[in-house]
């Protein structure tokens, strides 16, 4: 199959593309942008004056979805809802049930997702095993069946010295570690973050401390193990500002931030709205304005969704009883362009920490649109604005900070492999 | 307002439109009267997750006063214990047509969550949430604060104690602010102060005798005994002898200074029992002023007049 995509306005940050421009594709792969291969003739094509088009999304932090529901079905549900928003590849993290944690789980959702999902679904593997935090996992048999990172998640490791071995073992491998910094004892029962809106509300707070002091003892056990680390979903200004001098000394760190931890504050949160019960949670303003002031900066590879689609029933309790996480891969798009709109970054260094920047810290071929890549594009109106509402939501989890909130940039059409999967009006 | 879940977002009339109210159903001697038709027919649950002696009764009393029906119900007990959801017990409630809950719940916002599912029609009094609020006390604290001093606005007002875990210091601060109080203080150990107090409106000190040097009311929180545990303290003796409200101590305040404590008091952790007992002393009348202003709140509430 030979298609053409005309009239587009092509932005490929890692070729410094940035221009309208014809974009050729024969079968999966990317021919060329620019001037027709020779005796080109396509099977289809597609005029897509007014639209953008990018590499398809790279997500680096998802679930497919939680327990309670069946997994196939949220497979497909959540996999479509990426296409739908322009993620093209799926990031997803082992605190699933059953947990990720062995060399055959990892094969079975494997499995499904060929059958299933219409974009790339890539696994990070448990740290340790159940993700209980005491012993390791099978990491060799766990790189075999290919899985792209490990991780703890949010969960607690029983000790340092876990982490350390945990860390040296991987380093072994030739596996990243992705570090989710929380120290669980000064978390001690925390769901918001410790300030204002947690005293106001009589709700738990989370200190800053519990992710710097994480984030301290972590950077000293790559120094001791050598060990590649990946830093998710930062959430305070003090963390940001030590793996930036960790990374400007040229340690192995890179690290990624959820977008909405880029857009609110504990002081955004309505009184005991659970949409807003995430982890980390939403620090305070100061910090808000620290993570957007370094966005721009080297050591950030990536922004994510952090999605956590849940079940109704998972929010219909007092805050701090529901389970934290939203909903996100379909704001992700948008939140990133806004960023470009309040003048945090540009066009191009936007897209990159959706695409290439991700892909190559995860060292997966996708992020670009180079001659001879994995054809998979997100094509978007970039002027048109949209509602987040609940019922409209592609994702079979409902919550979200950001209901009914109006966003700009809507994606028109997705093409994962060469094959058109997402098409707005379909 | 069909909810009582907060003293927060209320305005100045509202709270002083309670007060009045609660001025209406007590008798020249300071009891609360007897009977009123007010609420016949009507039928109240008290939903108590957490267990409570004083407001559970005096809610009970105040509803009888006002010829309500009213089923007590200690949820800690049963449903939730078998797994039940929250909302399920209070769905199942809500079909017995129920006009009014009056819940306490360990969780801070159970209220608030509670208000936002509950059918159109339906009333619910916060009666204490984790550690969020307890707006009745703070309204029956009010009560006897303005009955001992009258106006609010020349009011030093000092709390000692336990702030962080404690939703009544909350509730009464939003209500004294609201009500113009001069100076509101507070004072305990780092611990068990919560983090950016100081912009709800409160002056924090680091000693207890500044912190009631010429002050007018002295609102003294209870002390748990299982701050100790979670090496928030490390004995009640120490926290006696820094925190502890003594003779000498209370005698640092003005000299008509009232004694103010939500109960149950821990004689010798929190207050000497020289204090408790003392003439300056109006933890009794607060109980008792307790059921005159939860039949304002219920009356008004059910009369759609807050």
């Amino acid at each position: 199959m030979k298609i053409e995509i005309l009239n587009a306005h092509i932005c490929d940050p890692l070729n410094a593309i940035d221009r309208v421009a014809a974009l050729y594709i024969a079968d999966t792969k990317i021919l060329s942008i620019g001037e027709p291969p020779a005796d080109w003739q396509a099977d289809q094509s597609l005029d897509a004056s007014g639209l953008y088009c990018i590499p398809g999304l790279v997500d680096i932090a998802t679930r497919l979805g939680n327990s309670g529901q069946a997994q196939e079905q949220s497979i497909r549900s959540e996999t479509q809802a990426a296409v739908s928003a322009g993620i093209t590849s799926l990031v997803c993290m082992p605190d699933s049930n059953p947990v990720m944690d062995s060399a055959a789980q990892l094969e079975y959702i494997q499995q499904h997702c060929q059958s299933s999902s219409p974009c790339h679904v890539y696994l990070i593997a448990a740290l340790t095993t159940g993700l209980k935090g005491d012993m390791l996992s099978e990491m060799a048999a766990l790189k075999q069946a290919g899985c792209v990172g490990v991780s703890n998640v949010m969960h607690p490791l029983a000790s340092n010295l876990v982490l350390r071995r945990a860390m040296e073992y991987a380093a072994g491998q030739g596996l990243t570690v992705h570090y989710q910094a929380m120290d669980a004892a000064l978390q001690a029962n925390g769901c918001i973050n410790e300030g204002l809106a947690a005293t106001r509300m009589g709700l738990i707070g989370i200190p800053n401390a519990a992710e710097t002091a994480a984030v301290a003892v972590c950077l000293a056990l790559i120094e001791h193990t050598g060990a590649r680390v990946h830093f998710g979903r930062l959430s305070t200004q003090h963390a940001v500002r030590m793996l930036e001098l960790a990374h400007s000394e040229g340690a192995q760190v890179s690290a990624d931030v959820a977008a909405h931890h880029l857009f609110l504050c504990d002081d955004d949160i309505p009184a005991f709205d659970p949409n807003f019960h995430l982890l980390p949670p939403l620090r305070s303003a100061s910090d808000l304005i620290g993570l957007r002031q370094s966005i721009s900066k080297p050591v950030f590879s990536a922004i994510c969704s952090d999605h956590q689609p849940h079940g109704a029933d998972a929010k219909l309790a007092p805050f701090a009883s529901t389970l934290a996480g939203a909903s996100t891969l379909e704001t992700l798009l948008s939140l990133v362009l806004r960023l470009v709109d309040e003048d945090l970054l540009s066009l191009q260094q936007a897209i990159a920490l959706v695409t290439y920047k991700p892909a190559q810290m995860l060292n997966i071929d996708a992020g670009s649109l180079t001659a001879g890549a994995v054809a998979d594009l997100c094509l978007f109106d970039r002027e048109q604005e949209w509602v987040l509402q609940a019922d409209t939501m592609q994702s079979r989890g409902k919550h979200s900070p950001f209901l009914e909130q109006r966003f700009k940039g809507k994606v028109k059409y997705t093409f994962v492999s060469g094959q058109l999967v997402y098409s707005e009006s379909s | 307002m069909q909810h009582f879940l907060t003293t927060e977002s209320l305005t100045s009339d509202q709270l002083t439109a309670i007060l009045d109210t609660a001025e209406s159903f007590i008798n020249a001697d300071g009891s609360s009267v007897k009977k009123v038709p007010l609420l016949r027919g009507k039928t109240i649950v008290n939903l108590f997750f957490e267990a409570s002696t004083r407001t559970r009764s005096t809610f009970e009393l105040a509803a009888k006063r006002l010829s309500a029906d009213i089923l007590t119900m200690n949820i800690a007990a049963s449903a939730t214990v078998k797994g039940e959801s929250l909302l399920d017990t209070l769905r199942n409630l809500e079909a017995m047509h129920v006009d009014m809950f009056v819940v306490r719940h360990q969780d801070s916002g159970a209220a608030e969550f509670l208000s936002k599912h509950i059918s159109p029609g339906i009333s619910i009094i916060n009666a204490g949430d984790g550690r969020h609020a307890h707006p009745t006390q703070a309204m029956l604290d009010m009560f006897t604060i303005r009955r001992h001093k009258g106006d609010f606005s020349q009011l030093k007002v000092t709390i000692v104690g336990d702030l962080l875990h404690s939703r009544v210091a909350r509730s009464q601060i939003h209500a004294l602010r609201t009500l113009g109080a001069k100076e509101i203080r507070v004072v305990a150990p780092r611990t068990l102060l919560p983090r950016e107090l100081e912009a709800l409106g409160v002056d924090v000190y680091a000693d207890v005798e500044s912190a009631l040097a010429g002050s007018d009311v002295i609102i003294t929180l209870r002390l748990q005994k299982e701050r100790m545990q979670g090496a928030l303290l490390p004995s009640e003796h120490e926290y006696f002898q820094l925190f502890g409200l003594t003779s000498e101590r209370v005698a640092l305040a003005a000299e008509d200074a009232i004694v103010m404590h939500p109960g149950p008091i821990n004689r010798g952790v929190e207050i000497s029992s020289a204090v408790a007992d003392g003439k300056q002393s109006v933890i009794l009348q607060q109980v008792s002023y307790g059921i005159a202003v939860r039949m304002a709140v219920m009356s008004m509430l059910a009369g759609n007049n807050l």
